[in-house]
């Protein structure tokens, strides 16, 4: 007995011994989990927008404000990368183009939800497509669909759509990218709180903030398998104050800033250059054009002067366009290559060079035209003095520093530069009806990289033609070369056709210099150490385009 | 004049002094750009270091407090004026006279004056030289600057219509013009004076809000408006001890203490 009940006696021991371990393994594992679910799940991300969003309606997102709403909370047929800038199967889980372009069809994913869990189907993008072709509902998102002609949407099943449009539409997949899926029942006038994106809009205090809530239903997972998004919620506080946005950022009170300026960059670097990042050129460009309008006030040896290449040419040679870069911006902007920025990955024409400065080149170039120095003064050959107002909007620190060094730089040529920083208002009276202005300096974004989103610049009937809008007819041939191409890469589906097609017109741009492109600005972005997986990119939202991913430390 | 009202005196004609002495204190051009020395900190060549475009800071100051200083008074002698005719004549005629100027002044008091001088701004001919433009700008202030102290004005020849000297004076056939220059006008002087300093630090602070909005006096000339832009880096000031925008700041407030203590003493 005592033979057996020894070892039974140390085998108990043992036993009660692996049981404890058992046990506080298992515990360990639990807590371990748990650990791990702290860091994936959970959490208030907390971000600003500059103003109320007008409306919750994500087919009439407009303002900034709204548009962030919409991407946070919108479910799309088909998304773009912002870092890769190629589309992305979302909702649907494939799509196909018919040969002649006029025709796409989506199938969908199977088993998706909306946040209250009821079925998503292709009742649903129907009816949303339908709404935002409806002229009578205006939605800003459905404005490029229409360019289609009469289009028809129909659903062949539960799971598969068909949108077909009169004429073919290039580069058509990335419309949808900004076309929120809302239930049929609410189609048209949907508020974002019956979503398919990864939170819906819970909450909203006007003038103080908007809480988004995560979306159970999501149907995105990561690759372990765990449902997204790990944040619990996101809370967008209004406020429109960039110094205000840098100091809460600088508390711990928000954890993401986009679209940093350069002045407010620099202040974060010098305390915590960990958290401030430039991610080198964006979308956004800086240029100055000359008014070419034929009915504009200007008296007509100015006109001249602004319809001469070799005048437009030898301004933009006299601009050293580094100096802006290095000292306007502080380091923080790229001298201009052409029309599109570097950032627009397969766009942008590779063949194109940054122009050189070089003023002396400037003034040979000026003496083709007839106009030579006259002492310290350059004069055209009627001998009038060569000297133009530059306009820009008041308040804008890089833009007035930028208006500084032209006139100084342009100086050194004999040319004289009146610099008039004015009030938005006012600009946009003097650019759009007056047309009484000698040159304007302004920003532009690119917010959609197709080409077919310039047409509203380039074409010579475009309003936004700046320097000459909404022509009847082009007014020289170098325009009418542009109104060719930009037509001919829009009426084909051949991408590299269409590229080829676009490369032409930066090229006719680069020659002419309708618009002196002079910096890129950089993209500058705050990410607090807080946020797990932020992986900021150049295109907006640039620090939460990956938002399911992000998640905070506890 | 008390021993203050000297030093004050004495302080502003200092001031005064090295506004006017630009031309041979100011060791750069103000509106050079040194670019490979931009936001340099105080230096044998940049006494007070150069701005976020390199230009010198000193230089950029002294030429900047010549233009504020010179016609800042002179927009303050053109409102004074206006306030004397129009609220000073108003209350000596009386009656309906008296009532319309009042309108007209509440009208003034009430008037966006920010706004309108954006817009009269925006409607200038864009072509003008910035120095013009800075005189339209002062001009501006003083023509709408006047209503203040056209209130102060009417007030006190109101009461000096209604005195007993002066209705002894037109009881015993003084002519209007002499009761009016000989009467009436030596008595309000104090008052036109005292409001004359009082407005001169006003308009300094009106450009210097202009400037702040980046409207007032336009690049490359400099003035305290546009000078004081830099204090909105508020960051700078504490990363750049020596930065010159709050050495500007105190010279603008020591300067506008001089002008207000001076108006105040005279008037009492």
């Amino acid at each position: 007995m005592s033979l057996v009940q020894k070892p039974c006696k140390v085998e108990t021991q043992l036993a009660a011994s692996l049981r404890i371990a058992a046990i506080a393994i298992i515990f360990l594992l639990v807590f371990l989990a748990g650990c791990n679910r702290s860091a994936q799940n959970g959490g208030e991300l907390r971000i600003t927008i500059k103003s109320d969003p007008k409306t919750f309606n994500p087919l009439m997102a407009e303002d900034d404000s709204s548009d962030i709403v919409r991407y946070l909370t919108g479910g799309v047929l088909i998304r773009v990368n912002r870092k890769t800038q190629e589309n992305e199967p979302e909702l649907a889980s494939s799509w196909t183009i018919d040969e002649d372009g006029r025709r796409i069809t989506f199938h969908l994913r199977p088993g998706v939800k909306f946040s209250d869990g009821s079925d998503f189907s292709a009742e649903d993008v129907v009816a949303t497509i339908k709404s935002a072709i409806d002229p009578n509902l205006h939605s800003p998102k459905g404005d490029p669909l229409r360019s289609g002609g009469k289009t028809t949407v129909r659903a062949a099943d539960k799971d598969t759509a068909i949108i077909e449009f009169e004429h073919p539409v290039a580069g058509l997949e990335r419309l949808f990218d900004e076309i929120a899926i809302s239930p049929a029942s609410m189609a048209g006038k949907a508020d974002s709180s019956l979503v398919l994106g990864p939170f819906a809009v819970s909450q909203q205090r006007a003038g103080e903030f908007v809480l988004l809530k995560r979306n159970t239903h999501y149907w995105k997972e990561d690759s372990a398998g765990h449902q997204l998004p790990y944040l619990e919620a996101v809370r967008l506080y209004v406020l429109s104050n960039r110094d205000t946005e840098l100091i809460r950022f600088r508390q711990g009170d928000i954890q993401l800033i986009d679209k940093m300026t350069p002045d407010l960059y620099e202040q974060l670097h010098s305390e915590d250059a960990s958290a401030a990042r430039d991610l080198g050129p964006s979308v956004e460009s800086e240029e100055l054009w000359f008014n070419q309008v034929a009915k504009s006030p200007l008296p007509e040896f100015k006109k001249a002067w602004f319809r001469s290449r070799n005048f437009r040419r030898a301004v933009s040679m006299a601009i050293n366009r580094d100096d802006l870069a290095r000292v306007a911006f502080r380091g923080h902007a790229t001298p201009s290559v052409g029309m599109l920025s570097p950032a627009n990955k397969f766009w942008f024409d590779r063949n194109l060079k940054p122009p050189a400065h070089d003023p002396a080149g400037a003034l040979e170039l000026l003496k083709r035209d007839g106009f030579r120095k006259d002492g310290e003064a350059l004069k055209d050959k009627s001998g009038n003095p060569i000297a133009f107002s530059l306009i820009t909007n008041a308040g804008n620190k890089a833009r007035e520093r930028m208006g500084s060094l032209i006139q100084q730089d342009l100086q050194q040529v004999g040319i004289t530069v009146n610099f008039v920083p004015l009030d938005f208002p006012s600009i946009a009276e003097r650019m759009t009806k007056t047309y009484d202005y000698d040159a304007c300096m302004l920003g532009l974004t690119n917010v959609d990289l197709d080409p077919d989103a310039q047409m509203n610049v380039w074409l010579s009937s475009a309003d936004l033609h700046q320097w000459n809008p909404a022509q009847k007819s082009p007014a020289t041939p170098w325009e009418a070369e542009i109104d060719k191409h930009m037509h001919a890469q829009e009426s084909t589906l051949d991408r590299s056709q269409r590229k080829a097609d676009f490369d032409k017109v930066q090229e006719i741009a680069d020659d002419q210099q309708p618009m002196l492109y002079l910096v890129d600005k950089n993209a500058l972005v705050a990410v607090s150490p807080k946020v797990k997986n932020a992986d900021p990119v150049v295109l907006i939202p640039q620090t939460y385009w990956n938002i399911e991913y992000l998640s905070l430390q506890q | 004049m008390n021993r203050a009202r000297w030093i004050a005196a004495g302080l502003l004609a200092v001031v005064f002094l090295l506004a006017l002495g630009a031309n041979v204190l100011a060791p750069a051009p103000y509106a050079k750009q040194f670019r490979n020395d931009t936001d340099h900190p105080p230096s044998r060549q940049y006494p007070l270091g150069t701005d976020d475009l390199g230009r010198d800071r000193l230089s950029r100051l002294l030429y900047g407090m010549r233009i504020s200083l010179l016609l800042a008074p002179a927009a303050a002698l053109i409102s004074t004026l206006l306030a004397a005719i129009i609220g000073g004549a108003g209350a000596y005629a009386g009656g309906a006279w008296d009532r319309s100027t009042k309108i007209m002044t509440d009208l003034f008091l009430s008037l966006p004056w920010l706004f309108l001088l954006l817009t009269v701004r925006a409607l200038l001919p864009l072509e003008i030289p910035a120095m013009t433009s800075v005189i339209v700008t002062f001009a501006l202030l003083g023509i709408l600057g006047w209503a203040a102290s056209a209130r102060v004005v009417s007030a006190a020849v109101r009461g000096l219509r209604d005195s007993e000297f002066v209705l002894q004076a037109r009881a015993s056939g003084c002519p209007p013009s002499r009761l009016l220059l000989r009467h009436v006008l030596p008595n309000v002087k104090p008052i036109l004076l005292a409001q004359f300093w009082i407005s001169v630090p006003l308009f300094i602070l009106t450009e210097a809000n202009l400037g702040m909005l980046g409207l007032g006096v336009t690049e490359p000339l400099p003035s305290w408006g546009n000078l004081l832009r830099e204090l909105e880096n508020y960051a700078a000031l504490t990363h750049s001890p020596w930065l010159w925008a709050p050495l500007a700041s105190l010279v603008l407030v020591v300067s506008l203490f001089q002008f207000i203590v001076a108006g105040e003493e005279y008037a009492s």
